[in-house]
């Protein structure tokens, strides 16, 4: 259990890390702003309890919050994400992920499975964090560009990210 | 009684997301707005060394020192120049002879921290409430305008950037005197844009761009950019004006603060303008 709680903490201070250190720096365009700390949330355990969810999105969007000069706009977005993600998981698991007590992770669910959980849910926390971020809907094309190509990049991260730290066996199921 | 604990335990985690995302939107309606920023002042020491230490890590010992004392010369320099110099000779008093009265001060910072590819950009500097920074203070680079001071530590302060919806600048156009405010709508650093530019006023592309007489942040006709690309839709009153910006907001890495040895004075007197009654 601690040394579980210990993994957690090292995980979350890499992702802040990279994120805040070498992806907030790719600057390829000003539509593309890949936010990858969310896959701290996207990876948390099924099990779970949901306010522990909550608050661990509340906690990573104040850091990110804090070092990017941003106040709330990402603990407004990870705090909707981990809602979300509570009520997509409720559907998109069976009894036996939640009873292994299993991470959503691309070596237990299959590539499929799990591209488009990433891609839902980044989908939601882009949408929310770019249109909280311009504060209406007074750019709406150019904020939709950024949300779409943004999400792609995210996503595409997040996945390779897997297949880099994780070295398991793909089933294409 | 028994009941609504019952409703609050069966929903307790929409609650709990419902408390969590009020106390999100408490802290953007708040804190967003630059002036009252206060949220960042406390995280800006901390995150100020952070970006600090990877700042240092990333340049060169030698060059950095040589850098800094280039740059004080600099910034002694500048407020030195007859520019940043108040004309006194109007004054009906004689006695004092100086005709020259020191207005603005410049203070060398160097960037610890900036982005240029999101929609709202901010820059921590590596100067801070011990070097004299203050809130609304103005940030110039070598070769034009960079943003205004946001929130201020003790040694770090951030710099809302001109590439923030945030930032609205008074410019003017050197050529006619025109006035304009500058705006960045998002998409290329490299370009911003003059709006109320009235379609009366004649310009031309290449026309200099520079910051009005109109605040007390910025004096007057500091270089901000040129005109690259203007037109005149039917039926509007005001041009639309792509400006070429002359700082290159991707490079930046040392600039100068603009302290107004005035500002205080002037807007003690602009208070006591009687205001409108709403």
């Amino acid at each position: 259990m601690i040394l579980e709680l210990i993994t957690y903490l090292l995980k979350f201070i890499g992702i802040i890390l990279l994120q805040i250190l070498v992806v907030d720096n790719i600057e390829l365009s000003s539509y593309i702003n890949p936010y990858i700390y969310i896959s701290f949330i996207l990876l948390l355990p099924v099990t779970i309890k949901p306010w522990h969810a909550l608050s661990l999105a509340f906690i990573c969007g104040a850091v990110v919050d804090a070092l990017s000069s941003t106040p709330g706009l990402h603990i407004a977005a990870s705090v909707l994400l981990a809602y979300v993600r509570i009520h997509y998981l409720r559907f998109a698991t069976t009894k036996e992920d939640t009873e292994s007590r299993i991470r959503p992770s691309m070596s237990k669910k299959g590539i499929v499975w799990f591209v488009f959980y990433c891609f839902t849910m980044t989908l939601v926390h882009h949408t929310f964090l770019f249109f909280l971020e311009i504060y209406g809907f007074q750019e709406f094309f150019s904020t939709l560009l950024r949300i779409i190509f943004s999400t792609l990049v995210t996503v595409l991260m997040i996945v390779v990210g897997q297949l880099l730290f994780y070295n398991t066996k793909i089933n294409n199921g | 009684m028994r009941n609504l604990i019952f409703f609050i335990y069966r929903y307790h985690v929409f609650f709990i997301f419902f408390v969590l995302e009020i106390a999100a939107f408490v802290i953007i309606f708040r804190f967003n707005n630059y002036q009252k920023a206060s949220f960042l002042n406390y995280t800006n020491g901390v995150a100020g060394n952070f970006y600090n230490g990877v700042s240092n890590t990333q340049e060169y010992f030698n060059l950095r020192r040589v850098n800094d004392s280039l740059q004080l010369e600099n910034a002694r320099l500048r407020s030195q120049q007859i520019t940043s110099y108040y004309r006194n000779n109007i004054s009906i008093s004689n006695i004092n002879d100086t005709v020259y009265k020191q207005q603005y001060d410049y203070i060398a910072a160097q960037v610890v921290n900036n982005s240029v590819t999101k929609r709202n950009n901010y820059i921590t500097l590596n100067r801070g409430r011990a070097h004299g920074i203050e809130k609304e203070m103005g940030v110039i680079s070598e070769n034009g305008i960079v943003g205004i001071v946001m929130n201020v530590s003790d040694h770090y302060c951030t710099v809302l950037s001109l590439l923030n919806s945030n930032c609205k600048i008074s410019a003017k156009l050197q050529k006619s005197g025109a006035f304009g405010s500058l705006v960045w709508d998002g998409g290329d650093p490299r370009f911003a844009r003059l709006l109320d530019v009235n379609k009366h006023v004649p310009i031309k592309v290449g026309d200099l761009v520079i910051t009005s007489n109109f605040s007390t942040i910025f004096p007057e006709g500091l270089p901000i950019g040129k005109i690259s690309e203007h037109s005149l839709d039917a039926g509007d009153n005001f041009h639309t004006i792509n400006i070429d910006l002359f700082t290159d907001f991707s490079t930046v890495s040392t600039v100068y603060v603009i302290r107004n040895l005035f500002k205080q004075e002037q807007q003690a007197l602009e208070q006591t303008l009687p205001t409108d009654k709403k």
